[in-house]
């Protein structure tokens, strides 16, 4: 068995759905766990969420969208704060699209018309080994053939696998970006700048990029999370997408967020569609309230407010800070995720799920938009349902109705 | 030594947290600290030592590895990952995204062991 045209991430993903399963549904009590049937563990599960004050129900990074609505059917249906796993990826984006609104197209466009293409606080050649062959410079488009006929230019802290193919790399000091995006603004707008160099780079240089942004005939900015987590956070974002707006009144221009975890685009697109916010959504109130900050999952783990939480499709044990870990670690959690990780061996109740694209079909979105049916290849082990069948049995329990 | 310090996704990272976190071969990818060889130096790091990497929110000890992405001196990255999480700011400012880039940290050698996932969260995983 092997696996073609995936990336290395996809290959390890197929290769490796089947180690180290979560093996059954467990109970875990007093740090023991012991292996239950499904009944006994959903059962539990509905048992520690219905008598939570303010439980949450977090994840779906890498569930279906149907999976996704499942949720949150549950999570309005008990008062809880549903939030995913944008919160500390590009949930700082969102907010600053809110700000400023986004200029942006979806991949095929940019496969086909793009003669420029600028990855700015992103390493594709890690994170997105084949997007610059499918849609970044190497891309065999339309418009534009191949290599020769693109520019890539790469802004980044260090001088990373991506920026060493560059045309034009920029090395910026670490938590500049708001101050080398906005002098790009002002050159476009022909503002003088009265210094010699921002973010350590001479403001020629700077000069020079404006210059090769403003023309182009077509180009995308992709962006990443050098932007979304560095000092600034949604700042930085804004700063980003009013240059890109502003590179409008000079040629076409278009901005696209690097999204990782193969759904969280979805999860985003099932908040809006469902509750009217992408992510950050508290129902203690009986409707739906966004307030990054108050309403996001670390925020509350870190004032200690939640007494429970649902974990679907994410391990945030390994990837939150140490603080807010330890706090998830005090309350009781129940957790849905096909393999072993940290959050799974910490779960008051953990039940194996089906991989969503292996096992088990289902709708993700791909990072600009566009959804794709992700199909089922092989059975999952016996016994194993999908995120969505246990949420729903979950909320039949809970909600003592169909959800 | 005084750092700015990273999170990020590395290649192996990505390509081993799918094979399983509980392995081996994820450890060795994710207990890292990549640094400018010129700041290595001047750390004078000894053959087989690791370095402790700390902040104001938490310390760890993980391997020193010469960086791929120099030059970058005054920067160091780690793979996300549970080791790197021990020493990242719980903070958001207001934003939900708490603080995993440009932490300010130091960087000291260290005869000190990496210490295994289950070492980690000091027998809280079973």
């Amino acid at each position: 068995m092997g696996v073609r045209n995936a990336c290395a991430l996809g290959t390890s993903k197929f290769l490796g759905y089947n180690h180290g399963r979560l093996p059954s549904p467990v109970i875990r009590v007093g740090g023991e766990a012991r292996p239950v049937s499904l009944e006994e563990a959903i059962e539990r599960a509905a048992e520690i969420l219905s008598k939570a004050n303010y439980p949450a129900v977090y994840g779906f990074g890498s569930t279906s969208v149907e999976a996704i609505t499942a949720a949150l059917e549950l999570a309005e249906g008990i008062g809880a704060l549903a939030d995913n796993v944008s919160t500390i990826c590009h949930g700082p984006s969102l907010e600053a699209v809110q700000d400023i609104g986004e200029v942006t197209c979806t991949l095929g466009v940019v496969r086909h018309r793009a003669d420029l293409i600028v990855y700015w606080g992103s390493n594709p050649v890690y994170s997105h080994p084949r997007h610059m062959i499918r849609y970044g410079p190497m891309a065999e488009g339309r418009f534009r053939k191949g290599r020769a006929d693109r520019k890539l230019v790469v802004v980044d802290v260090r001088k990373t696998p991506t920026a060493r193919l560059a045309d034009f790399f920029l090395q910026i000091k670490p938590g500049t970006d708001y101050e080398v995006l906005s002098a790009l603004r002002a050159y476009i707008k022909e503002i003088d700048l009265e210094v010699e160099e921002v973010g350590g780079i001479r403001i020629e240089r700077i000069e020079e990029l404006g210059e090769l942004m403003m023309g182009c005939q077509f180009g995308v900015l992709f962006f990443g999370l050098g932007l979304t987590m560095s000092p600034g956070r949604h700042r930085n974002v804004e700063a980003a997408l009013a240059l890109v707006r502003d590179l409008n009144a000079w040629t076409k221009f278009a901005i696209v967020p690097m999204r990782g975890h193969f759904n969280v685009e979805g999860a985003n697109a099932a908040f809006t569609w469902e509750t009217g916010y992408p992510f950050g959504v508290d129902f203690s109130h009986g409707y739906p309230r966004y307030n990054p900050g108050e309403t996001t999952f670390v925020d509350a783990l870190n004032r200690g407010e939640c007494d429970a939480a649902l974990i679907v499709a994410s391990d945030p044990i390994s990837h939150l800070p140490k603080d807010s870990a330890d706090k998830l670690m005090e309350i009781p959690t129940v957790v849905l995720d096909p393999h072993i990780t940290p959050t799974t061996l910490v779960a008051h109740v953990a039940i194996p799920t089906a991989h969503v694209g292996i096992e088990a079909q289902g709708t993700a979105y791909r990072m600009d938009g566009v959804p794709l049916e992700l199909k089922k290849l092989v059975d999952p082990p016996p016994g194993i349902l999908t995120d969505e069948e246990v949420l729903r049995r979950i909320g039949r329990v809970v909600l003592g109705v169909s959800p | 030594m005084e750092v700015i310090l990273i999170t990020g996704r590395s290649l192996s990272q990505g390509r081993e947290k799918e094979g399983g976190k509980l392995s081996e071969a994820y450890r060795r990818a994710v207990a890292i600290c990549e640094l400018d060889p010129e700041d290595l130096e001047a750390l004078g790091i000894k053959e087989g030592e690791n370095v402790r990497v700390r902040t104001d929110f938490g310390s760890i000890v993980v391997k020193p590895i010469p960086s791929p992405q120099a030059p970058h001196r005054g920067v160091a990255f780690m793979p996300y990952g549970p080791w790197a999480s021990m020493v990242m700011n719980s903070e958001t400012h207001g934003t939900g995204m708490p603080t995993l880039k440009g932490l300010r940290a130091t960087i000291e050698p260290t005869k000190e062991p990496v210490a295994s996932l289950k070492e980690l969260y000091s027998g809280r995983l079973r």
